[in-house]
């Protein structure tokens, strides 16, 4: 099976109160060395075929991300050992 | 002759009653429309009412975006269709790209729900002619992706050419940049809003009737009032 992993990510000027809140939240955990955290989603689109690159980036540019506000990129992923063909 | 002004429902629409409502308590009459069916069957103009349009999955409005009767809609607005996108209807408009900027998690987290103060600063809009420039209304703000965002520039041009329709007045609910409740297209015939008019039509169930006068611009507008 043919999988491209599209990750969404907030625009660094843009702010993220969620992950503000997860980062507030982290001292009580003990842990008092994190500057920022950021929260984003992971999409894994399932292909047919042959993983389609071109295809999955107009679906992103589209309908998975809002580029107002967030960008995106885009890897080919073999879904079955799961390793990581990497293309920014 | 009546204006007949569209009311859409989206899967998870909430305020398609009330937004119905609204436009027959300002004289109108309202068509309700199908988000599944294309056919804008002669509307006058249409009203996005607020809710959680499939299930605000992905990003709020996204996929709303993509219904057969947006897709009227757009092309419709693009020529001229008064088009008013209230809270969801809002978020639908930005990601439509009939406005500029897109709605964001409420900066504080918390869901906020309570009587708003706001300043109509545009009154040259489809939607706001009924109101006197600068004039504070209260309708009621109910919301937890109100946040509008936008890059400085497009903020800066919103401010010099007069599309910031209304503002937040006696605190900023949700961190909306430069306190902007409402915006509007170029063409002033596309108003989006977060605060929601459709509440503010009654003394029985609102906190003022403040609300009606967004209803009863659209009938002005319509009879020919200049927009």
């Amino acid at each position: 099976m043919a999988r491209v992993v599209v990750d969404v990510m907030l625009k660094p000027e843009i702010l993220d109160p969620q992950g503000q809140a997860v980062a507030n939240a982290l001292p009580r955990l003990g842990v008092d060395d994190v500057s920022s955290v950021r929260i984003g989603r992971r999409i894994e689109i399932d292909f047919v075929g042959e993983a389609d690159l071109d295809r999955a980036r107009e679906i992103a540019d589209k309908l998975l991300a809002n580029p107002v506000i967030e960008e995106f990129s885009l890897r080919v992923v073999d879904a079955e050992s799961d390793a990581v063909d990497s293309r920014p | 002759m009546t204006a007949r002004v569209g009311v859409v429902t989206f899967p998870g629409s909430l305020d398609d009653g009330d937004a119905a409502r609204a436009v027959r308590l300002a004289g109108g009459d309202a068509v309700r429309l199908w988000h599944n069916d294309s056919d804008l069957q002669g509307v006058d103009a249409v009203v996005l009412p607020g809710g959680f349009s499939y299930g605000d999955y992905l990003r709020c409005g996204a996929i709303a975006r993509f219904a057969p009767m947006m897709e009227s809609i757009v092309a419709a607005a693009r020529d001229g269709l008064p088009v008013l996108g209230i809270c969801n209807g809002f978020q639908i408009l930005c990601e439509a790209h009939l406005l500029p900027g897109a709605l964001t998690r409420n900066q504080h987290l918390h869901f906020r729900n309570r009587d708003q103060l706001l300043r109509v600063e545009s009154i040259d809009t489809a939607f706001t002619n009924s109101f006197s420039a600068g004039q504070e209304v209260l309708i009621p703000v109910k919301n937890g992706e109100g946040c509008y965002v936008a890059d400085e520039r497009t903020l800066d041009e919103l401010e010099a050419t007069g599309r910031v329709v209304a503002r937040y007045l006696g605190g900023n609910p949700n961190g909306s940049q430069r306190d902007i409740a409402a915006i509007t297209n170029e063409a002033g015939n596309v108003v989006g809003i977060m605060p929601h008019p459709e509440h503010a039509v009654e003394a029985l169930t609102g906190p003022s009737l403040d609300g009606l006068g967004f209803f009863t611009s659209i009938l002005k507008h319509l009879a020919g009032a200049p927009a």
